[in-house]
């Protein structure tokens, strides 16, 4: 019986708050899934740090967006599954306009629910690839760029130093990967691309347990003796990579990161020797915008950053969360526009995520210039297949390179339509869409 | 002074041997169920359903399971996180290829495939016992999450990787996906738990029961008593992985709607046997209160700062959770090592001589 009180007491101590907090002042409540804790820390540090101060800057120097204040909290994940649906549980009494999951795994769960909470979800650059086809997947949403455009865009940062893509036959490529969903989503396209011109792909799976003991892995790598190596590893497996393939002299300016392997802590502990390194990326890394000076002004000097130091600030991890951030903002900003309304809805946002279309002159107009490539999104297309930069690791810091890279998308566009077309099978009962499209406006 | 058995006269062998011999208890059980199928679906909003509820019911049976297996049998193991795997995978598979089949059919029968790897896996137990049989079972750990991971086949060469939970009605109902609401699932999960926990109760209260019992306090004897130590333990491996399968089905099919392999891994195991340790190994209740104290209290705690204003950011407290519930744990043990139960039991004991101490 003593159970029972316990559990009527918890009852009505979570019941209470949510119905208090649906009588609050106008505000965007945008509960933001973070990971301070745990194993991946190390990436999800940064990457809160940058979402956070973007829209404290926007608080306190224009008070919101289009008036409104936001009201972005936190909610702890660990990057832990079961704990990232918890809060997706616990904030959705209060009505968030929008979900940035944060981790492939709660991103997975999450994608049957929007539908359903009319909820939409922004997974920026991570996720179901699959996703990005807006028929089968109305609320879901990730852009710039899928994994499958990141992996294509390697092979043709190849193509371009090897001389063209007919110089790969005969090439040996690597994977090195993270053993779970997020690390095998570039094989089949690799695989698909290895058939189309020739070269062989060898895998190396890492074990997620093994992440940090990958010596033999790497005795394999220098057997085989790949021409390229491509990593898609996340949190302390990066770190550990870098510095094995340093240990047997593997030419660092043939092991590529995606953007997920570019935070300025996985080179780094390998010192000097990691010099050359290079890493896919989505946004532009350092302090030299408007923008983010203004993050500097507003937040970090008045001490409402959670960063550590200041030179933390433009680290390629902080910037890719002021990216996640400020497509959130600018996907608010088109709903208020279609919607006319100043306090939007999940709905509205799912909208505006519709018809989001920055442009290199919207980028400037919000003090981010050349900050990220133009992302235009439309019903069908909810990714964009964006152009994706490139960053060399110098020794101390990320340099952009001038190299910029297409996904190769007359491969990658085929397999994510029968992609989504076999998850929408696979899940019997799969809503079609009913959701209006927009006129482009 | 309610909790009196005064009065209260057995006038036959069943009745002094029952499970809940006292009327309170009785009593306190019925409240129990009625606060779970009728107040809680009333007054229940989804985060209490879903976040609470349904996890808390779910990592009990799994706790059950491998109480069965630990605590009253004795044999260790670290692959209850990989049967509840091959629990949530057999599920699956079952229901792609007779998608017309009752799910609450399917999760129950995802059992029987746990039990068949749990028998293969319990082999090794005939020969070696305590910590090297721990090892064992964590090869059986290993080798099965390997197994989720690399054949497609297993999760429907779905891209993600991960089981994808396909919609599934009964009679007209939702009971898995999307669109299933959390009451439902409640309901159901609550039902499972509720049967497996009597059928539970009925198999370690009885023959079998014993003999289980036998073989952990000294399995020499309990093989000089006749005990076939052989069948005896492959059982307990079977009926334990049995739990654990269906505790795996329903994580994966009626709270998560879709998970990675991950989610097996062995975290999940060794937080299985904290449940069983701290909640009591030998005991049906202590593996309540161990799921309780293990899965809820942490939740509880994360609510503390938010709900009473105090100013705390959402990492910090998420630390101090970690510390709080450390603590706790440890001090669990030093007041009471034979866990939560034996707590409740010491309680109830008390209760009953109130106000004299002995």
């Amino acid at each position: 019986m003593r159970l029972s009180y316990i559990a009527l007491g918890l009852a009505v101590a979570t019941a209470a708050p949510l119905a208090a907090a649906s009588a609050q002042a106008a505000e965007l409540y945008i509960p933001l899934f973070t990971y301070r804790t745990g194993p991946y820390a190390g990436s999800g540090i940064p990457f809160s740090n940058g979402m956070d101060d973007y829209f404290t800057m926007l608080n306190e120097r224009d008070g919101g967006v289009g008036g409104v204040r936001i009201n972005a909290e936190e909610c702890e994940t660990g990057y832990d599954t079961k704990k990232g649906v918890e809060c997706y549980d616990s904030t959705k009494g209060k009505h968030p306009i929008i979900t940035t999951p944060f981790s492939t795994g709660i991103t997975l769960q999450l994608i049957p629910k929007a539908a359903v909470d009319k909820v939409p979800i922004l997974s920026m650059a991570y996720g179901l690839s699959a996703s990005a086809d807006g028929d089968q997947f109305p609320w879901v949403f990730n852009p710039p760029d899928t994994y499958w455009d990141g992996a294509s865009a390697f092979i043709r940062h190849a193509a371009n130093v090897e001389g063209g893509f007919d110089k790969l036959k005969g090439k040996t490529i690597g994977l090195v990967h993270l053993d779970a969903p997020y690390g095998k989503e570039p094989i089949p396209l690799l695989e698909a691309l290895a058939k189309d011109y020739g070269f062989t792909l060898k895998l190396y799976p890492v074990p997620g347990a093994q992440m940090q003991n990958q010596t033999s892995l790497w005795l394999d790598i220098r057997r085989d003796r790949p021409d390229w190596i491509y990593l898609q590893g996340w949190g302390a497996m990066n770190p550990t990579a870098i510095k094995e393939a340093a240990k047997i002299g593997f030419p660092m300016n043939r092991l590529v990161g995606n953007w997920w392997a570019g935070n300025d802590d996985d080179p780094r502990p390998a010192g000097a020797e990691s010099k050359g390194y290079l890493s896919l990326d989505i946004n532009a890394v350092g302090t030299n915008f408007p923008a983010i000076q203004d993050i500097l002004k507003y937040v970090v000097d008045k001490g409402k950053s959670q960063v550590t130091s200041k030179d933390k600030v433009g680290e390629n991890f902080y910037d890719r969360g002021v990216l996640n951030a400020a497509l959130i903002v600018e996907a608010i900003r088109t709903a208020q526009r279609l919607s006319g309304k100043k306090e939007v809805t999940g709905e509205d946002v799912r909208r505006g995520l519709e018809n989001l279309n920055i442009t290199a002159a919207r980028w400037k107009e919000i003090g981010l210039e050349n900050f990220a490539t133009p992302v235009k999104l439309s019903c069908a297309d909810h990714n964009g297949h964006n152009l994706i930069s490139v960053v060399q690791w110098d020794g101390t810091k990320w340099q952009k390179t001038p190299e910029t890279l297409e996904p190769i998308k007359d491969k990658v566009l085929p397999l994510i339509q029968s992609a989504a077309e076999s998850y929408a099978k696979a899940n019997t009962g799969w809503p079609k869409r009913t959701e209006a499209c927009d006129k482009s406006s | 002074m309610l909790y009196r058995e005064v009065g209260q006269y057995k006038s036959n062998y069943a009745a002094d041997m029952a499970v809940f011999p006292i009327l309170q208890d009785r009593i306190g059980i019925a409240v129990i169920l009625v606060i779970a199928y009728v107040v809680f679906p009333l007054i229940g909003n989804d985060f209490l359903l879903n976040t609470i509820l349904i996890p808390f019911l779910i990592f009990s049976l799994a706790a059950i399971g491998l109480n069965l297996l630990t605590g009253y049998t004795g044999l260790l193991s670290l692959g209850t996180g990989a049967f509840m795997g091959v629990g949530a995978y057999a599920c699956l598979k079952l229901t792609t290829i007779f998608p017309h089949v009752n799910i609450l059919i399917w999760i129950l029968a995802s059992g029987f495939f746990s039990s068949a790897i749990g028998v293969l896996f319990g082999l090794p137990s005939l020969r070696i016992k305590g910590f090297y049989l721990a090892v064992a079972t964590l090869a059986a750990q290993f080798f099965l999450e390997w197994c989720f991971i690399r054949i497609p086949w297993l999760y429907n060469y779905s891209v993600s990787g991960a089981i994808e939970v396909p919609l599934r009605t009964f009679m007209g109902i939702p009971m898995t996906g999307p669109t299933a609401t959390s009451l439902t699932r409640y309901l159901a999960v609550l039902t499972i738990v509720v049967a497996m926990t009597w059928v539970a109760s009925n198999i370690v209260h009885g023959r079998i029961g014993r003999m289980w019992m036998s073989v952990r306090d000294m399995d020499l004897a309990a093989e000089l008593i006749g005990i076939r130590l052989f069948r005896t333990k492959l059982l307990a491996f079977a009926v334990s992985s049995f739990y654990c399968g269906v505790a795996g089905a329903m994580m994966v099919f009626l709270w998560y709607g879709g998970a990675e392999a991950e989610v097996f891994a062995i975290d999940q195991s060794f937080l299985i046997l904290f449940m069983v340790i701290i909640g009591g190994l030998g005991t049906l209740i202590g593996s309540f209160f161990g799921s309780a104290l293990i899965y809820i209290l942490p939740i509880a705690l994360r609510l503390i700062p938010a709900n009473f204003g105090i100013p705390i950011r959402p990492a910090a407290a998420e630390q101090l959770t970690f510390v709080i519930v450390g603590a706790l744990i440890i001090v669990f043990l030093v007041v009471e090592p034979n866990g939560l139960a034996r707590l409740w039991q010491i309680g109830k004991q008390k209760l009953r001589v109130w106000p004299f101490p002995y």
